[in-house]
């Protein structure tokens, strides 16, 4: 079996073009993560620049108002940029520079991993270049100026769906045209290895922060841990701290955009079948010759038609569960958690939110779970408005 | 041994051969057969037939505009099989798919490389399949006489040994980095990699990726087996649409031409 692999889950099914430097790519990151000034250097960034530790908060608010467990909220709309994005991102733009790269490329859905990657590009003078599928540089203009205000030059992508998949097939083939000078910064934990890895890795700082934070607050671990999932980042490095904790649930929340069966969703996990695409082997919403399927979620950030490997494998396991979020119930968590906690949260979190408040009622008080707020919801405003049938004036 | 080692031969005299791509299905399934029987006529000595896919990773927009078109006609991989069938019945010409791992993996790789036996396909090219995962199909492929064809890039130096002594049919080097599409010049040193690829196996080894001149293809012709012609004949079907065969035909007779003018 090649490498990669998380059962029969991951691999490398790229381009020949791309081996050699997805070789080379591997052997840095594995020298950089023994490398004593490498590990001060991004803890460095991680502290002083992104924010880290991010707050573990109780909220007080909807646990009273759930009426069952205790619900914690791990913050990572608090670090620089707003999203757990950044984690990641300054580990491989420092990983970049070490590899003596000057360019980086990265493709984004919400714009947080573009946005994300522009800051720690701008932060370490490394040229930038992002793609995003036109779609959403329509639905994210904000995002897609930002970017632009950071030094970073955003190509709309207007083939296929224009959305998220695209974004990483056109970052795929621009990588394979300009491998000497350019490392893409992939944003999931997809793509083919070492990416799945690397960024497990590098987000897995949001689960070791939680574990420690509630051991802090409550002096025992959680019931249940949740987060939402498009290719599932932020819930890979909540959930890797916990795996071993056989006791504590994992539960990632999948777009189910108009419902599971309306066609119109991104749940994967509900919906998709076995599959090869992006790099890596795992679950894909696809029809039955295999051709990807379009995605539908009213988050962009979500509206990706596969799930990293490692994800697939804990659903293989049972270890852990995976259930469907429609755009209705996350809008609705969107606007109960901004009215109950005083919190706007990217409605990509508003998923994990939104089965947070399934949830909690059924678990007895003793209880605890902690949810990941992977965002801030500034950027969804607009797009919740809109959904509402509010026309908001500029 | 699939008809793909006599390619080099032709009226029993070697020669530089010409191979022509095509995505199946574009503008549609009737016509890609007759723009079949034209290459063969023009002389295409091995024809290369793409499967399309959703999200073709390793094509530029060219072949993907191409792809996209095809599965908007709503061709399907069983069509292409039949396609393929059809067209053996009136050629011994080599054929050869081109397509992404997932429509293989998800046809079933028992069923696919049985079809493709069945319809006399004797290799194919998996962009997104390298030499590292190539055990995913490389057994069954090997069980009904379909070559898994290599490729290699203007990076594959440090690889060149281990795939080149494995593989099977022919080697495609691909000219430059990025992805499939028309390119001005081509500047890697392929003359070089050609040659280590020579000391390391006996098949045929063609070059692809931006060839579309007759004065390239003489060019590259001089330094390998011979060269892979794809998005020059996909535009021409983009532009002409159901009446591109006769354009297809002329400039795959002028291509050939120049390949067969190439120094040995």
């Amino acid at each position: 079996m090649s490498k990669g692999r998380y059962g029969i889950h991951g691999g490398q099914y790229i381009p020949e073009t791309l081996m050699n430097e997805i070789i080379h790519l591997e052997e840095c990151y594995e020298q950089c993560q023994r490398d004593e000034a490498f590990n001060r250097e991004l803890n460095r960034l991680l502290s002083e620049y992104a924010g880290r530790p991010s707050e573990l908060y109780f909220a007080k608010k909807m646990t009273e108002d759930l009426g069952g467990a205790k619900i914690y909220l791990k913050r990572e709309d608090m670090n620089h940029t707003g999203s757990h994005k950044i984690n990641n991102v300054l580990g491989q733009v420092l990983l970049a520079k070490k590899m003596g790269k000057s360019r980086v490329i990265a493709e984004t859905g919400a714009g947080q991993h573009g946005v994300a990657t522009a800051t720690a590009a701008a932060l370490l003078d490394m040229e930038c270049e992002i793609f995003m599928g036109k779609e959403d540089t329509q639905r994210q203009a904000l995002n897609v100026y930002r970017m632009e205000l950071l030094g970073a030059k955003v190509h709309p992508v207007t083939t296929g769906t224009m959305t998220l998949k695209d974004a990483v097939n056109a970052a795929m083939r621009e990588w394979a045209s300009r491998v000497s000078d350019t490392l893409y910064v992939l944003g999931s934990v997809m793509g083919p290895h070492p990416f799945p890895l690397m960024v497990r890795d590098f987000q897995s700082i949001i689960g070791k922060e939680a574990r420690a934070q509630i051991l802090e607050a409550e002096g025992r671990l959680p019931d249940a841990v949740v987060a939402c999932v498009g290719g599932g980042s932020n819930a890979m490095g909540l959930f890797y701290r916990f795996l071993k904790d056989e006791q504590v649930r994992l539960i990632g929340c999948e777009a189910a955009g108009l419902g599971v069966e309306t066609g119109k969703h991104a749940a994967t996990i509900a919906k998709g079948s076995l599959g090869i695409f992006h790099g890596m082997k795992s679950y894909f919403c696809q029809d039955k010759f295999g051709q990807i399927a379009p995605v539908y979620s009213i988050s962009a950030g979500l509206d990706y038609p596969g799930i990293g490997p490692e994800h697939a494998q804990l659903h293989d396991m049972g270890r852990a569960e995976y259930v469907p979020i429609t755009d209705e119930e996350a809008v609705a968590a969107f606007e109960y958690i901004a009215k109950t906690e005083g919190i706007i949260a990217a409605i990509e979190s508003a998923h994990a939110v939104a089965y947070l408040m399934k949830l909690a009622p059924q678990m007895g008080k003793e209880q605890v779970i902690i949810a990941c707020l992977s965002g801030r919801g500034d950027k969804d405003v607009a797009a919740i408005a809109k959904y509402r049938g509010v026309n908001i004036v500029e | 041994m699939s008809r793909i080692k006599d390619v080099l031969i032709r009226n029993g005299k070697e020669q530089k051969a010409l191979v022509a791509f095509l995505t199946a299905g574009d503008p549609g399934i009737e016509q890609t057969k007759d723009f079949i029987r034209e290459l063969i006529r023009a002389g295409a000595d091995l024809i290369e037939i793409g499967i399309p896919f959703s999200d073709p990773i390793a094509e530029g927009p060219v072949i993907q505009n191409a792809n996209l078109r095809a599965l908007a006609g709503g061709v399907d991989t069983n069509q292409i099989f039949q396609l393929a069938a059809e067209i053996r019945q009136e050629s011994s010409v080599p054929l050869v798919f081109m397509t992404y791992l997932n429509l293989v993996f998800h046809y079933g790789y028992e069923g696919f490389f049985s079809r493709c036996q069945q319809a006399g396909v004797d290799g194919i090219i998996l962009p997104d399949l390298p030499f590292e995962e190539k055990r995913e199909v490389a057994d069954i492929a090997d069980k009904y006489g379909v070559d898994v064809i290599s490729l290699l890039a203007p990076t594959s130096e440090n690889r060149i040994r281990v795939i080149a002594e494995e593989a099977q049919g022919f080697i495609y080097l691909v000219s430059s980095m990025g992805v499939t599409g028309v390119r001005e010049t081509i500047d890697t040193d392929l003359e070089s990699l050609s040659t280590l690829i020579r000391k390391h196996t006996a098949i045929p080894c063609f070059i692809g990726f931006g060839i579309s001149r007759p004065e390239q293809a003489v060019e590259m012709a001089a330094i390998s087996d011979g060269v892979i012609v794809g998005s020059a004949i996909v535009k021409l079907i983009e532009t002409h649409g159901n009446e591109a065969g006769r354009y297809i035909y002329e400039y795959v007779r002028s291509m050939k031409e120049a390949v067969m003018s190439a120094r040995p």
